[in-house]
C-alpha cells in the first residue's frame, strides 16, 4: 500500500487550466443563452414563452450533459479527452450560426404556435453544443479532485470559478458584444476560442501522458 | 412586508397628484381606477377632471402615459404623436386596409375607424392584458370592421407577407418608453413591413427622437424606403416616421392637400397646415451610423 499523499490527476499548473477552461465555458454557455433570445426573436417574437422555450432547453440539455459527462469521467479521465469536449462544441456552433436562418425560417413555415416552434428550434440550435459544454464541469471535477474529503471544497472551488465565468459573461454580452458586433460574430468568436482552448487541453494532455501518475 | 406595499401603494397617488403629466398640470386629484399586472408589465388606469389615461409601468411608480382621452371630448387628441400620425394623411388618405402594431388605449384605431368607417383595421397587440383594459376603460371593441389579434407584431407581418397580404397603411406604434423589443428595429423588420404595403402603400412609425438611436433607426429606415418624411414637434420626445413605396410629395403638393382638407381634422384637433412645417424631409441625422439588422440592433443600449 503506497504511503504517498494522494495525487491528483493534474499537476497543480494543470489545474489552473482546468480552472480557466471551466471559466471559459461558464462564459461561453451564459454567452450563448443570452443570445438565443435575440437569434429567435424574428422568427418567434419576444413573449414569455420564447425565453421559457430557451431557458428549457438550456437546463435540459445541462442536465444530459452533467450526466454524461459524470459517466465519461469513470474511465481513464484525461486531459485530452477533456479538450475534445471544448473542441467538440466549438464545431456544433458552427450549424447555429450558418444554418440557423434556415432552420428556423422552415420551423416557422411548418408550425403555427410560436411557443412549440420556439420550443423545436431552442433544442435544434441549442441542445448538443449545450449538451457537451455540460459534460466539462464534472470531468473537472474528477481532474481536479484528490480525495473525498477535500471534493466538496474543490467542488465548489471550480462552480464558484465556472459560474463567475458565466455572471462575467451575462454581464460582457448584453451590455457590450451585441453594442458593438453582430450575433454571428459573436458565435463565431466563441467558437474559436472553445476550439484554442480544446486544443490547448489536448496538447498539454499528450505531453503529460508519460509524465503524469496513473490515478486509479 | 405589507407595511412597505401598502406604503407603496400609496405613493403613486401621493406623487401622482404632485406632478404634472405630460403636457398638462393636473387639475383636482389623480385617480387610479384600475391597476393590472400582466405577462409583460403594469398597466394602470388614471382619471382625473380632465381625463383617462392608460400608463405602463414596470414598477407601481413612475412610467409613461400611453394613452389618454378627454373626459369631456374623447374624440380630441390628447397627444402630439397621435397628432403627427394624423398628418401623414397628407401623404396618403384614404386607407382601406389598416394594421396597427400596438394597441395601447386604441386612440389610433378610434380615429382612424371614425375617419375611414368602411375601412377594415387589425391590430396586433402582444399583451392580452392591455386588449382587455383598452376594452373596459377605453371603449375599445372588436368589430366586423375591427379586428384583434394578441401576437407579436413582427410574426403576424411574417406570417400576413407569406399569405401575400396587403395593407394600405401599416402603423407601428408598439415602443413604450421603457424598453424596445429589438426585432421590431431592424431592417429585415422593415423589409417584412414593406412587402405588406401596395402600390401606394405607407407606414407610419412612432419613434423616439433622442441618442444615437434616432440616426441608427432613421437610416435603418433610409435604407429599406429611400426617402423619409420624419414629423417633429418640439414639446415631445416622439417622432413620426412616415414611409411610402411611391416619392413622398413636396412641400406645395401637401399644402395644397392640407387645403383641400379644410376641417375634416378639427374633431380631433388637428389642423394640418399647420403640421406641415414640423415635417422634415431631409435627414437631419448621422447618415453613417450603423444600420440596425437582426444580427445587430443594440437598440436599448443605444437608447441611453
Amino acid at each position: 500500500m503506497s504511503s504517498a499523499l494522494p495525487t491528483s490527476i493534474t499537476s497543480s499548473r494543470q489545474n489552473i487550466l482546468v480552472l480557466c477552461l471551466a471559466f471559459i465555458s461558464g462564459f461561453i454557455i451564459m454567452a450563448i443563452e443570452l443570445l438565443g433570445g435575440r437569434i429567435l426573436a424574428p422568427y418567434f417574437g419576444s413573449s414569455i414563452y420564447v425565453w421559457g422555450s430557451i431557458i428549457t432547453v438550456f437546463m435540459l440539455s445541462l442536465s444530459i450533459g452533467y450526466l454524461t459527462g459524470g459517466r465519461l469521467s469513470l474511465h481513464n479521465p484525461r486531459l485530452t479527452l477533456y479538450g475534445s469536449f471544448f473542441a467538440t462544441a466549438a464545431a456544433l456552433l458552427f450549424p447555429l450560426v450558418f444554418w440557423g436562418d434556415a432552420i428556423m425560417e422552415a420551423m416557422f413555415l411548418r408550425i403555427e404556435d410560436p411557443r412549440y416552434g420556439s420550443l423545436v428550434v431552442s433544442m435544434l440550435l441549442f441542445f448538443l453544443p449545450t449538451a457537451v459544454m455540460g459534460m466539462i464541469a464534472p470531468y473537472s471535477v474528477r481532474l481536479l479532485v484528490m480525495d473525498h474529503q477535500r471534493s466538496g471544497q474543490i467542488a465548489g472551488k471550480l462552480y464558484f470559478i465556472s459560474t463567475l465565468g458565466s455572471a462575467l459573461g451575462t454581464l460582457a454580452t448584453s451590455f457590450y458584444l451585441v453594442l458593438w458586433f453582430e450575433v454571428n460574430q459573436i458565435l463565431l468568436t466563441m467558437s474559436v476560442v472553445l476550439a484554442l482552448a480544446g486544443a490547448l487541453a489536448i496538447t498539454v494532455g499528450r505531453n503529460s501522458k508519460a509524465a503524469a501518475p496513473v490515478y486509479l | 412586508m405589507p407595511k412597505i406595499n401598502s406604503l407603496l401603494r400609496i405613493l403613486p397617488l401621493c406623487i401622482a397628484a404632485l406632478l404634472p403629466a405630460a403636457a398638462q398640470a393636473q387639475s383636482g386629484t389623480l385617480n387610479t381606477i384600475h391597476q393590472e399586472k400582466s405577462l409583460y408589465r403594469n398597466i394602470l388606469v388614471t382619471e382625473d377632471d380632465v381625463r383617462r389615461c392608460m400608463r405602463f409601468t414596470i414598477t407601481e411608480i413612475g412610467g409613461q402615459n400611453q394613452s389618454c382621452y378627454f373626459l369631456d371630448n374623447p374624440d380630441k387628441l390628447v397627444f402630439p404623436y397621435a397628432k403627427m400620425v394624423l398628418t401623414s394623411l397628407l401623404v396618403q388618405d384614404n386607407p382601406q386596409r389598416i394594421l396597427i402594431i400596438g394597441l395601447g388605449g386604441g386612440t389610433l384605431m378610434h380615429t382612424y375607424s371614425t375617419l375611414f368607417p368602411q375601412a377594415e383595421i387589425i391590430v396586433a397587440e402582444i399583451d392580452e392584458a392591455v386588449v382587455s383594459v383598452a376594452e373596459e376603460y377605453f371603449a375599445y371593441k372588436s368589430t366586423d370592421k375591427i379586428k384583434t389579434v394578441t401576437e407579436d407584431g413582427r410574426l403576424y407581418i411574417k406570417r400576413a407577407g407569406l399569405r401575400n397580404e396587403k395593407f394600405d397603411l401599416v402603423i407601428l406604434d408598439a415602443f413604450n418608453g421603457d424598453y424596445i423589443p429589438e426585432h421590431l428595429m431592424s431592417a429585415e423588420f422593415f423589409e417584412e413591413v414593406k412587402k405588406l404595403l401596395p402600390a401606394n402603400g405607407m407606414v407610419v412609425s412612432n419613434t423616439f427622437s433622442s441618442s444615437r438611436l434616432y440616426s441608427a433607426e432613421s437610416q435603418t429606415y433610409a435604407q429599406v424606403f429611400g426617402k423619409i418624411f420624419n414629423i417633429r414637434m418640439a414639446n415631445t420626445g416622439n417622432r413620426i416616421i412616415v414611409a411610402s413605396q411611391q416619392p413622398l410629395p413636396d412641400k406645395a403638393t401637401l399644402e395644397q392637400r392640407a387645403a383641400a382638407m379644410g376641417d375634416r381634422l378639427a374633431k380631433f384637433d388637428v389642423k394640418p397646415a399647420e403640421m406641415i412645417r414640423h415635417i422634415k424631409t431631409e435627414p437631419d441625422w448621422d447618415t453613417k451610423e450603423r444600420v440596425l439588422t437582426d444580427q445587430y440592433s443594440p437598440v436599448n443600449q443605444l437608447n441611453n
